[in-house]
């Protein structure tokens, strides 16, 4: 650390309220259009309106278009390898209570490269907020099949349409054990932001399937949950039970273009929570012991 | 075994028996009947009675059943490695006695169960042969009919009174060990072990005494590699960790689960092997220095994450306990052929730091500094230990743990500006500032697998891939002129230089102090090899003052005739006097073994 820097500088005491413009880094390098600037105009927005001390905001991600997220985002960000962002965040979120976890990626990330990373830092409900961008095709590397891509989807590698059945994303999120799932779409600005206050605001591993156009490799995808678009936009209704782990099942199963809000939301210990309990426990006999006395203790025991 | 005095047995004020300097005692049976427990009691009260000790064992990949072994030498002088040829055999069973007479030095002692084992005729005559009912008398001990439970207890009984052990310091032992277990269980090993003790060998067998040691001042620890690694990561100041069960590397993250805790960390048992390595990176960016860790195949699985670390310039340890590969290869066995793995397993350029622990003690050190050269140069660090010395027992001095201990505080004070891949510093080191740092400036850092520009953006610009490439190598080059050169043991220039690296370091070692003791036409020498990549900056001085230089190592000599380290050492230095001992039996090397291929080049070099 550079600590002759350090020794120097006194911590300013007035801090101006955070702004989207002291938030904003390098231009996206997305393609005009897509989906995933309303992703991060409205992460701005959400941090702006939060007001989380600038330093304490995390930003991870893996690799794909989506995955560029940190380089547009000032604050501490990490641009992590292909599926194993959770993992990393994992890391940060546990050694680090004190900072806010945030993940963006797309559905090669999530779903294919990375699918089980998702599945154990989903059941381990590690404290993060997961934005999964999901496009239904490999963007970055030029409209390959992707996991979420609808049979019949033509790619450069299935020229002939898909053929494998797609990921219910809803299903396998809500079977993962994620205590927090939600699903909302880059087209409709408010519904988006109340996801996203409503995921941060989750004790626990709270992840977002939001479905993000890509313009340039599958124009179109989503039209019909745009209103605008001659589609329809349906709400997860006002009487579904967001405890009720069939009932999500049963909103998931629901064909395109499906339902959008909190299919699943339920409060269960997070491995944040359990592992500051086994430190408590196991560290209550060494109150104000120093390091170097724990661990003569356990040579003492190898005499 | 090494005799040096004969008292009188009867003797007023004398302990009966032979005097003996030094014992080695192999144990075969099968795995689940307590031979590593024998074994570890041998060399705990061993560590304990001021001599030195080294173990060798073997455990079958099966969770049960299955043969084992454990070696045991004791020594009341230096204990380099666990003996050529064993002293005296402990046989459970008919295939430990057939399987494991070839290890007995000829007039050795077969010491077997007479309940499993008929005694071989033509073998009677060469070895002496003591039967004991060890099955049915321990039965008769502890009662039950709980098979063969406790046998062990019984034959280290019996050890106990043939080699004359502190019976005192073995019964605390064994309170120690089983005293948590309950009543019933203590009571039945001490029934056992008093059974054993009591036995009258004498009219079989003579029996000895040790010498008392002459070379012990401080006090001594007991511990195997693993162990001595792990409490070395520890002390290092080394908070959190992740990683996947794989032997022999397991042990590891079991002891970290258990022990972190204590200093308010933590070890995260992962989904796999590439989760753990990038929760440990993850962790490490927040702030400390983090530990993952595998055996060869979870290495492999990890190399992308750690080109990561290396791109990204994120401090990591990586511990490797090598078995024998490739693939699921030898789980149990020890081989050094992650090497090239370690140095150059990644794509890309991308350098790295390996180092390599000579023996249990070193563990803890090599640890402590794997630790701070990570930290230091902000880079990922293997820590390069193989199956023989993590499963081995070995006592050496107590560490001065209040001296040696440090913390690893990260530090959140504000900076008025950073740049995490700062180019102006000459030597490449741009130090981590983790996230929860205020940066006043407001421009705050990316880490990224990407090449970059200083502030970690995007940049694929030819002239930044080339200073970032350099700004990455120069780290280590820069470690390089750091690192002291290897201690030189025996003449300081000469005629064979020995270079040992890992676990091939204690018989190397012990056939330098072998072949001074020989009339010989040419001298021996040996350097042991801790820092393997880099190496030390004029590590080529020290070759060039020697004729013949050998590299030993338990790898095979690969399609061009020279091991992993040979092949690196030739290509650094350019030096065809630097050649190979190699061998894939999946054992360490026996003292012999490289006192006859040393012989045989020599006759070789000398007749050419």
């Amino acid at each position: 650390m550079n600590d002759q820097n350090k020794s120097a500088v006194a911590e300013p005491q007035d801090r101006a309220p955070v702004t989207k413009k002291d938030l904003t880094a390098d231009h996206p390098t997305w393609c005009p259009g897509c989906g995933d600037f309303s992703v991060l105009a409205f992460y701005y927005k959400l941090l702006t309106k939060r007001q989380v001390p600038h330093e304490n905001v995390t930003t991870v991600a893996g690799i794909g278009c989506s995955s560029r997220f940190p380089y547009f985002v000032q604050a501490h960000g990490a641009h992590f390898i292909h599926g194993r962002a959770l993992a990393f965040a994992s890391g940060v979120s546990l050694s680090r209570p004190d900072l806010h976890v945030f993940v963006f990626g797309g559905d090669g990330d999530a779903f294919s490269i990375g699918g089980n990373h998702l599945n154990h830092t989903a059941r381990r409900n590690i404290k993060m907020t997961y934005v999964i961008m999901d496009n239904y095709v490999y963007g970055l590397t030029k409209k390959q099949t992707s996991p979420t891509s609808p049979i019949g989807f033509k790619s450069k590698t299935d020229t002939w349409g898909a053929k494998d059945r797609p990921i219910n994303p809803m299903k396998q999120l809500i079977s993962s054990g994620a205590t927090f799932v939600a699903r909302t779409t880059h087209t409709n600005p408010n519904h988006l932001m109340a996801m996203m206050e409503a995921a941060m605001d989750h004790d626990g591993f709270s992840v977002i399937e939001c479905l993000s156009e890509c313009v340039e490799f599958y124009p179109g995808a989503f039209d019909k949950s745009n209103p605008r678009k001659g589609g329809e936009f349906h709400e997860v209704p006002a009487d579904h039970d967001v405890t009720d782990e069939f009932a999500a099942y049963r909103l998931a199963a629901e064909p395109f273009p499906g339902y959008f809000g909190i299919f699943y939301k339920v409060n269960e210990p997070t491995k944040n929570k359990n592992e500051a309990d086994i430190i408590k426990a196991s560290s209550a006999k060494f109150v104000g012991r120093k390091p170097a006395e724990i661990l003569q203790q356990s040579f003492n025991r190898m005499k | 075994m090494s005799e040096q005095t004969v008292s009188a047995s009867g003797e007023p004020g004398s302990r009966p028996g032979r005097s003996i300097s030094e014992i080695v005692i192999r144990i075969a049976g099968n795995s689940q009947d307590g031979i590593q427990s024998i074994g570890g009691f041998l060399a705990r009260l061993a560590g304990r009675s001021e001599q030195e000790v080294m173990t060798f064992m073997t455990i079958p990949s099966t969770i049960s059943g299955g043969p084992s072994v454990f070696q045991v030498r004791i020594g009341s002088g230096e204990v380099l490695s666990a003996g050529d040829e064993a002293d005296v055999l402990l046989a459970f069973y008919q295939h430990s006695y057939e399987g494991h007479i070839a290890h007995l030095r000829e007039g050795g002692i077969v010491l077997y169960d007479s309940d499993h084992v008929t005694v071989n005729e033509e073998w009677a005559g060469r070895f002496s042969h003591v039967g004991v009912a060890i099955s049915s008398l321990t039965i008769e001990a502890i009662g039950g009919t709980a098979k063969d439970k406790g046998k062990n207890i019984f034959a280290l009984g019996l050890l106990a009174k043939v080699f004359g052990l502190d019976t005192n310091k073995l019964l605390k032992l064994m309170d120690e060990r089983f005293g948590g277990k309950g009543e019933g269980v203590l009571q039945n090993a001490l029934n056992a072990y008093h059974a054993g003790y009591a036995y009258e060998v004498g009219d079989l067998l003579e029996t000895f005494h040790f010498l008392d040691s002459t070379r012990r001042d401080k006090d001594q620890v007991v511990c195997s590699g693993n162990e001595s690694l792990a409490y070395g990561l520890i002390a290092a100041g080394v908070r959190f960790g992740a990683g996947y069960p794989i032997t022999p590397w397991s042990d590891i993250m079991e002891l970290l689960r258990r022990e972190l805790p204590k200093y308010g960390g933590m070890f995260i048992q992962c989904e796999d092997e590439i989760a753990s390595v990038s929760m440990a990176i993850g962790a490490s960016y927040s702030g400390g220095v983090a530990v993952t860790g595998s055996s060869g195949p979870g290495i492999s699985l990890k190399s992308e994450a750690i080109g990561w670390a290396v791109m990204a310039e994120i401090p990591l340890v990586i511990c490797n306990i090598q078995r024998g590969g490739p693939s699921t290869g030898l789980p149990t066995s020890v081989e050094q052929s992650d090497l090239n793995i370690a140095c150059f397993g990644g794509h890309g350029d991308s350098p790295r730091v390996v180092l390599a622990p000579r023996d249990v003690e070193d563990c803890f050190y090599t640890a402590m500094e794997a630790v701070r050269i990570a930290r230091q140069y902000s880079v990922p660090v293997f820590i390069l230990s193989d199956q023989a010395i993590a499963t081995r027992i070995e006592a050496f001095a107590e560490p001065d743990l209040s001296a040696l201990c440090e913390e690893i505080g990260p530090d959140f004070t504000p900076v008025p500006t950073h740049r995490p891949y700062d180019l102006s510093p000459e030597d490449g080191v741009s130090p981590h500032v983790p996230p929860g740092t205020r940066i006043l400036d407001g421009k705050y850092p990316v880490v990224t697998g990407l090449e970059h520009d200083e502030m970690g953006h995007p940049s694929g610009a030819p002239k930044m891939h080339m200073a970032m490439t350099a700004k990455r190598r120069r780290k280590l080059q820069k470690l390089a002129s750091e690192l002291p050169l290897p201690e030189i043991q025996g003449p300081d220039s000469g005629d064979v230089l020995l270079v040992g690296w890992g676990s091939t370091w204690g018989p190397v070692s012990e056939a330098v102090n072998v072949a001074a003791t020989r009339d010989s036409s040419f001298t021996v020498s040996a350097v042991n090899m801790r820092h393997l990549n880099p190496m030390p900056e004029k590590l080529g001085d020290l070759f060039d003052r020697f004729q013949n230089i050998y590299v030993v190592e338990t790898n095979d000599g690969g399609i061009y005739g020279y091991g992993q380290l040979c092949m690196i050492l030739r290509a650094r230095f350019c030096n065809p006097k630097i050649q190979g001992i190699n061998k894939t039996d999946g054992l360490t090397f026996k003292v012999r073994e490289i006192l006859d291929a040393v012989s045989d080049r020599m006759a070789l070099a000398i007749t050419a």
